[in-house]
């Protein structure tokens, strides 16, 4: 295996990107993210709680556009790897996130005012 | 003498536990890269747990909706997708192994990030002169953490630019500087995904609530 020919099929393992690629992902994502924006800037919805909802679920949209057309992710990349260690991956996200806020907020449920004043008297 | 040196003959009659040609296979770099973007993956989870977490104590100050200036933020976005854009033309350059082209498309995203970075700091500034300093409340704290370490990635993917840019120009597009492009412009596409989930979350869910 010479080094010239390593020059012309460019790094091996590495995904062919195009033009065509490059510009889908980045129209859609200009689209994903004005729409969140123009729901905040211009005070669009009612409801804060809707907003949130929609401005989350662009922004997960938004991360899928990224990997297929920036980040040139498929199923087949590197074996399938990339995909395993992805899930995984997010399921540690997920538990880490979820997980914080769920304890976190049962032990400020189980602060009863009591023990905050008992708290705030401590030296 | 020879049982302590071993003649021609006894060496190949030794049974062999590795292969003389390696069979092919492509180099992990990419794959390893990747884990490395997944173990920072974690980092930033662990600092948006945080934010979760204490993203409401206040104690007394400033808060998101009067300080934040979404404007902003918006403009430092847009740096930021464009120069993922851009980096994306680098490559296209890349593989049609055009050196001028790589290293004009690769300043011009190192512009952008320059630009993204300065607008992070002079909005950093504006915020500590608001009271709304690191200091200042756990709120406070864990959105610089999660902020700061965001801009830290930026500002040391654009040293790696640099050096790249360097690199470029001194060996040309050679393989192992095309590898390095590649990892680069998977971290510098990975910081823009992040991006997405530090203004959906930090910025514009904090003005709603």
């Amino acid at each position: 295996m010479s080094a010239h020919a390593d020059i012309e099929q460019h790094v091996e393992g590495a995904p062919h990107a195009s033009f065509r690629e490059y510009m889908i992902g980045f129209w859609l994502s200009v689209v994903l993210t004005v729409i969140p924006f123009w729901l905040v800037l211009g005070d669009v919805l009612e409801s804060a709680n809707l907003t949130i909802f929609i401005i989350i679920f662009f922004a997960i949209m938004q991360m899928i556009v990224h990997m297929i057309y920036f980040l040139h992710l498929n199923t087949k990349s590197e074996a399938g790897w990339i995909l395993i260690s992805l899930a995984f991956t997010l399921m540690l996200v997920v538990i880490a996130i979820s997980g914080s806020v769920w304890i976190m907020w049962h032990l400020d449920q189980n602060m009863m005012p009591l023990m905050i004043e008992a708290a705030r008297a401590l030296p | 003498m020879n049982s302590v040196n071993p003649t021609a003959d006894q060496v190949d009659e030794t049974p062999v536990f590795y292969l003389k040609e390696e069979p092919h296979h492509a180099p992990g770099t990419l794959l390893g890269f990747w884990i490395y973007l997944m173990s920072d993956c974690l980092i930033f989870a662990a600092l948006f747990a945080t934010r979760a977490v204490v993203g409401s104590n206040y104690m007394g100050s400033p808060l998101p909706k009067d300080v934040f200036n979404i404007e902003l933020i918006l403009v430092s976005t847009f740096c930021l997708l464009f120069s993922s854009i851009t980096y994306g033309f680098a490559v296209l350059q890349m593989q049609q192994n055009k050196v001028n082209g790589t290293l004009m498309w690769l300043a011009i995203t190192g512009l952008l990030g320059a630009a993204f970075i300065g607008i992070e700091l002079y909005e950093f500034n504006h915020l500590i002169h608001a009271g709304a300093s690191p200091q200042s409340s756990a709120s406070w704290s864990s959105f610089y953490a999660l902020v700061g370490t965001h801009g830290l990635h930026v500002s040391f993917g654009l040293l790696w630019m640099v050096v790249l840019m360097v690199q470029v120009k001194m060996y040309a597009l050679t393989v192992a500087n095309m590898r390095r492009l590649f990892c680069l412009s998977m971290f510098w596409h990975f910081l823009d995904l992040v991006w997405l989930g530090v203004f959906s979350l930090v910025y514009l869910t904090g003005v709603l609530l």
